[in-house]
């Protein structure tokens, strides 16, 4: 790691502030990407702050309509949460997946939200759910959030503060991961909403996007069987030693099958 | 530049003056001393690093010594209570779930937090769970074994 | 003897004496320790496969904060220092000796694979360490480099070292050609196989780590390292590397974090520190990252094998044959050339009476990290190969694959058994584990099962592999005349205390394998002393006598045979002492288990008084020596061969291409067991690795840039716990006739039965034989696919 000034504001104010008045600052909330990355030496922030330390960012509430979860929210609250299990069983269990039960104990929503890494479990939800993403200056609809890889919709400055999930009447989320590192190599998360069918594809491509043509054979059939003949197009996925692009394309098929089993419980 | 942090590490409360890059694994093996607590990789994989942190078990490789302020640190040389092995390290030693031993504190960590979250686990449950933590010498079969072991004698 | 002892002797699952310390944090591996003045050295590491080193700039990273000095391989040649060395040379079909390229501890022109030494700095702390290696420029001259043997050994192929032409290390040759050929010739049916046998990192969870020491005062420098054997590092580094006294020179291996193979080696690293620390008289420590794990620690297997297998029409083999070409990466590592030729081909007649076998290897060098021993050395190499044959030529015939090994194996009444590779195999009783493993895994019921599976969408497959194991490489007369340049015997000294607590001193060295343990029980056993009373001693040179070290599955079979041996003599002079106590002749004199008698009398010494009056010898034989002490030296006469048969039983998700292990048996006869805890320990580690090659693990080399693809946990896949199920173990015994406990080794016969068994399921799932290791889901699936496509065209 190369040195830096740390910081532990408890306003959101003090945040945006510090991140001003840095040469080069980053946000740290739980730290498990961002730790790995500079301890590699790949990134060499003049200032870390800390974001743990704002009391509004954490916490989780469910309303009739939506499931709340603050930015600095563990991933371990959130898949232990009984209210997230009786409102969106598919969320508690997608959070009660990522990495391993350490870094469920670091890890927040707003950092893997925020960071968009491709084989991240929660942009799936997000766009999967139709979710808000709240920041300390808008909110944004998911489906303008995630712009590219590793890219999101966040101005310079800009703090994730909350996620507002809309209770769908069903949803499952199955991935398949990376044998090696375990992180997604393939994931979908496939939700029965208000506004619809949403299908969000993860870890296949350089970032989450939605499968129309499996949202709209699920529209019309909302059975596994529906996305039997759905064919996913190899250009444009993700290809490593762990999957060639034709094996991910294959994979997004069977496990949003998967995802609607799930979904009809 | 330095930083002052303080923590409570087993028990007693501890204050230095470190670099702000210090990881809390850093804090622990060459500020205080406690080497129990191992360095087996560089991308938070391995497990070998796990410590208790406010009671749930953290990879203290990929938590900054600063992020700790003020928190409760459990390390394996705290689990021992008056030379009297906890249920879990008496499991390992029973069941032969160690042979190098180098894997073995981050093991036990992660095996306490495993059990304090799910005080009757399944085989299944206890391979998932520890998932975040590699050892190369036992096949995992004696770990198991031992974790389940160690989880009824936590159960009492 | 008191009870205590009878139940902390050989054959007794006794729990560890060493966990203790382990269970409390209380360890001492090498990155634990920090000398006064400690300095900290960083590597800077090539990011290129092949180079020349045009020139390198150190100013700006001399300057930085905390640096002491900068070293690169121009300094190291300065200092006349040797280049590491390989121990065994091996000889070629002509009988010249291999091609051993020099090997520098930094570049000094060229570098040859992607993290190899271009400079080291040496700083007050390691941060600073590597924020000065971050500053150094090097001009490097890029050439293409080669990393697969199959394209190194092309006409027109890059050239890894000028003095290598066609990067040959060596021809080699082993059996009878004429003989085998002519089996071919009769053969009703002869089966193929096009094998890869992967690249791996061992990745023992400890990195390596040294620290190099000098004193002036007394001209002696220490070395603290990751070694499975510090007696042979001391040798390599004296009398090869640097060209000091063996006496002025300690290296101390204390706790160390596992090894399979990869701490046997001298490796660059270590020997910088020593250097350094010499020079700047002051403590150098380095410890690897895990990224420096990947790209430095010596890698496993890497072989590329065609072998064919003759049979008669009754699945009678006649016949074996084997071409491989063996990866031997960048330069030769200490005992690379040893194990893809005598660890190799000596072991391909597996458990059968083949009657005629030919290898040839050829041994290659690339751009790629040295490869040498990993768990297993060579035979696991052997049984993948003759393994896959038989369960492949079974298949073809029609035979069942545990029938047609039933009808080739070595019958029980044929030991010692002289096979035409040169082994004369010690004692076995091959049926029997078959028999055995045959039931725990309910052979006879498979096909249900397979049926039952099919009616879930699943593919089910069943594989077996009967291993052969060679440990205990010996004896050393055998060994050196085949270009080992070591014996290969094993030291133990046994002190008594006055009190009567006892030191045993071992040259094995226990970096997992519970020494402190096994060893204890054997001198309990031997001498009637309770274990808490015995404290075993290893990995310091400057503690133990002259040993040779762990690896081989060797420890117990010939150090454990030297400590009885220590043991015996120690017996033979408490008779002396006891008969003088008793008033008697030492002919009337009997022992048993720590108590000296007078036949056909009450009269008893216990062994805690013997030792007392050797140190406080008032009473005592006018004509003996006072104290209780003995060493050993054991050289085996040869080597031991444990044998077993292990099944693997799988389940394949076709929609995915995930093989799930549903079943594991394991049948093993290691001979006598003196802590069947500890042994069954080793089988599972053995067994995670063994399904770790042929499931998940692969070291990857981009084949144009030669950069390493898998430098890290992320990309290079570890088994872990969901991986793996639960084993069932069972195990025979048919002792071993030549050494003193009758025992054979148990390490790493996991490794090597594992891969085979688990390929031969997976291939018996997916009905085709076309598929390498790792097993990965992507390939798997890529064959299901191939297979839908050809069904789909017919």
């Amino acid at each position: 790691m190369y040195a830096f000034n740390y910081h532990r504001p408890s306003s959101l104010d003090d945040a945006a502030k510090l991140l001003s008045s840095a040469s080069d600052g980053k946000f740290l909330a739980g730290g498990q990407t961002l730790l790995p990355t500079l301890k590699q030496r790949l990134a060499s922030p003049s200032d870390v702050i800390d974001l743990t330390g704002i009391p509004q960012l954490s916490g989780i509430t469910v309303s009739g309509s939506a499931v709340t979860i603050g930015a600095t929210t563990r991933h371990a609250a959130v898949a232990a949460s009984a209210e997230v299990k009786k409102a969106i069983p598919a969320l508690a269990k997608l959070a009660s997946g990522i990495g391993d039960p350490q870094v469920r104990n670091m890890g927040t929503l707003g950092g893997s939200i925020a960071n968009n890494d491709p084989a991240a479990d929660y942009p799936a939800a997000v766009l999967g759910l139709c979710a808000t993403v709240h920041t300390n200056k808008r909110t944004i609809a998911a489906d303008d959030f995630f712009t590219g890889m590793f890219e999101t919709a966040l101005e310079e400055g800009e703090i994730v503060t909350k996620v507002e999930f809309p209770i769908p009447k069903r949803a499952g989320y199955v991935k398949f991961p990376n044998p090696a590192s375990r992180y997604v190599m393939v994931g979908a998360f496939v939700a029965e909403t208000a506004d619809g069918i949403r299908v969000a594809i993860n870890g296949a491509g350089p970032c989450v996007f939605r499968h129309t043509e499996m949202e709209a054979a699920l529209a019309k059939n909302f059975s596994p069987d529906a996305l039997k003949g759905i064919r996913t197009d190899p250009a444009g996925m993700n290809n490593d030693i762990h999957a060639s692009a034709e094996y991910r394309a294959h994979l997004v098929g069977v496990m949003a099958r998967r995802a609607v089993e799930a979904a009809l419980g | 530049m330095t930083i002052s942090v303080t923590m409570t590490v087993n028990g007693q409360s501890v204050t230095r003056e470190v670099e702000p890059r210090t990881l809390l694994v850093q804090f622990l093996r060459e500020h205080l001393g406690l080497t129990g607590t191992h360095i087996g990789c560089d991308t938070s994989q391995c497990g070998a690093c796990v410590v208790h942190v406010d009671g749930r078990s953290v990879k203290s490789c990929t938590i900054l010594a600063a992020q700790a302020q003020g928190a409760n640190v459990t390390t394996i040389e705290g689990l021992a209570a008056n030379g009297q092995l906890h249920p879990m390290q008496e499991a390992f030693r029973e069941h032969h779930a160690l042979q190098c031993g180098f894997c073995t504190p981050g093991m036990i960590m992660s095996a306490i937090d495993l059990v304090q979250r799910n005080p009757n686990p399944s085989e299944e449950t206890v391979r998932h769970e520890l998932e975040g933590n590699l050892c190369r010498c036992t096949g995992y079969h004696n770990i198991v074994k031992a974790v389940m072991a160690g989880a009824q004698a936590m159960r009492g | 003897m008191t009870n205590q002892a009878a139940n902390q002797g050989i054959g007794q699952a006794v729990r560890r004496k060493e966990d203790f310390r382990f269970l409390t944090g209380q360890g001492h591996y090498t990155d634990d320790i920090n000398r006064p003045g400690q300095l900290y050295a960083a590597f800077l590491r090539s990011p290129h496969a092949f180079a020349k080193i045009k020139s390198i700039d150190t100013t700006a990273a001399s300057k930085k904060p905390g640096v002491v000095a900068i070293y690169t391989g121009k300094d190291v040649a300065a200092d006349k220092v040797g280049g590491l060395i390989c121990g065994w040379t091996v000889k070629d079909k002509k009988g010249e000796p291999h091609k051993a390229p020099r090997h520098d501890i930094i570049a000094v022109e060229y570098v040859r694979h992607v993290g190899d030494q271009v400079a080291v700095v040496i700083a007050d702390t390691v941060a600073h360490a590597k924020d000065a290696v971050e500053a150094i420029q090097v001009d490097y001259e890029v050439l293409k480099p080669v990393v697969d043997v199959r394209e190194a050994v092309k006409p027109g192929a890059p050239q890894v070292h000028p003095d290598v032409p066609g990067n040959l290390c060596y021809d080699w040759e082993f059996g009878d050609k004429a003989a085998t050929e002519k089996a071919f010739a009769s053969a009703a049916h002869i089966t193929k196989l096009e094998l890869v046998n992967n690249r791996l990192s061992p990745n023992p969870m400890e990195p390596r780590s040294a620290i190099g020491e000098y004193d002036p005062g007394t001209d002696t420098t220490t070395v603290y390292t990751t070694s499975q054997n510090p007696h042979v590092l001391r040798l390599i580094l004296c009398a090869f590397v640097f060209g000091l006294p063996e006496h002025k020179v300690r290296v101390i291996a204390p706790d160390v974090g596992g090894g399979f193979g990869s701490k046997i080696f001298n490796y660059p690293e270590e020997t910088v520190c020593v250097w350094a620390a010499r020079k700047l008289k002051k403590p150098i420590k380095w410890t690897s990252d895990r990224t420096e794990a990947f790209l430095t620690d010596a890698h496993g297997r890497d072989h590329v094998t065609h072998a064919e297998l003759a049979l008669d029409k009754d699945g009678k083999f006649l016949g074996l044959r084997v071409d491989t070409m063996a990866n031997m990466g960048a330069y030769l590592s200490t005992f690379a050339s040893a194990v893809p030729t005598y660890l190799y081909a000596l072991l391909l007649a597996g458990q059968y009476t083949t009657p005629a076998i030919y290898a040839e290897v050829k041994a290659i060098f690339t751009n790629t990290t040295p490869v040498d021993a990993y768990r297993g050395a060579g035979r696991p190499e052997a049984t993948y190969v003759v393994e896959r044959l038989v369960e492949a030529a079974a298949r073809e015939m029609n035979i069942d694959p545990a029938e047609i090994r039933r009808r080739n194996f070595i019958p029980p009444t044929a030991f010692p058994y002289q096979t035409p590779v040169a082994c004369v195999y010690d004692s076995g009783n091959y049926a029997k584990a078959l028999d055995e493993a045959c039931r725990l895994a309910d052979y006879a019921n498979f096909p249900k099962r397979k049926a039952e599976a099919a009616r879930k969408g699943k593919l089910r497959g069943i594989g077996l592999c009967a291993y052969i194991e060679a440990c205990g490489l010996a004896p050393s007369s055998v060994v050196g005349s085949l270009g080992a340049g070591v014996g290969l015997w094993e030291s133990a000294q046994i002190r008594f205390n006055a009190t009567g607590t006892v030191f045993v001193y071992t040259g094995a060295h226990s970096h997992g394998q519970g020494h402190e343990t096994t060893f204890a029980q054997i001198v309990s056993d031997k001498l009637g002393v309770p274990l808490e009373n015995i404290e075993v001693v290893h990995g310091d040179t400057a503690q133990v006598p002259m040993g040779m070290g762990t690896y081989g599955s060797r420890s117990l079979a010939v150090g454990g045979s030297a400590i009885v041996r220590a043991a015996d003599k120690i017996i033979e002079k408490g008779k002396k002492i006891a008969a003088h106590l008793m008033e008697a002749s030492v002919d009337d004199v009997t022992y048993d288990k720590g108590v000296f008698s007078i036949k056909g009398t009450d009269k008893q010494v216990p062994m805690a008084q013997v030792a007392f009056t050797a140190y406080v010898p008032h009473n005592y034989p006018p004509d003996l020596e006072p104290g209780l002490e003995a060493s050993a030296f054991y050289d085996p006469s040869n080597f031991t061969f444990p044998a077993g048969v292990h099944i693997a039983e799988v389940e394949i998700d076709s929609d995915t291409g995930v093989t799930t292990i549903v079943n594991w048996v394991a049948v093993d006869d290691f001979g006598k067991v003196i802590n069947p805890m500890i042994v069954e320990g080793q089988v599972h580690g053995g067994i995670a690795q063994g399904i770790g090659q042929a499931l998940l693990e692969g070291v990857v080399y981009d084949q144009e840039s030669g950069q390493l693809l898998t430098a890290s946990f992320l990309d290079y896949c570890m088994p872990r716990a969901d991986n793996l199920p639960s084993y069932k173990i069972g195990m025979i015994e048919t002792p071993c006739p030549h050494n003193p406990l009758g025992v054979k080794g148990c390490g790493e016969a996991g490794a090597i039965a594992a891969p085979a068994a688990l390929m031969n399921a997976i291939t018996d799932a997916l009905g085709t034989e076309k598929i390498d290791m790792p097993a990965t889901p992507l390939k798997v699936w890529q064959v299901i696919q191939s297979h839908n496509f050809a069904a789909a065209a017919e």
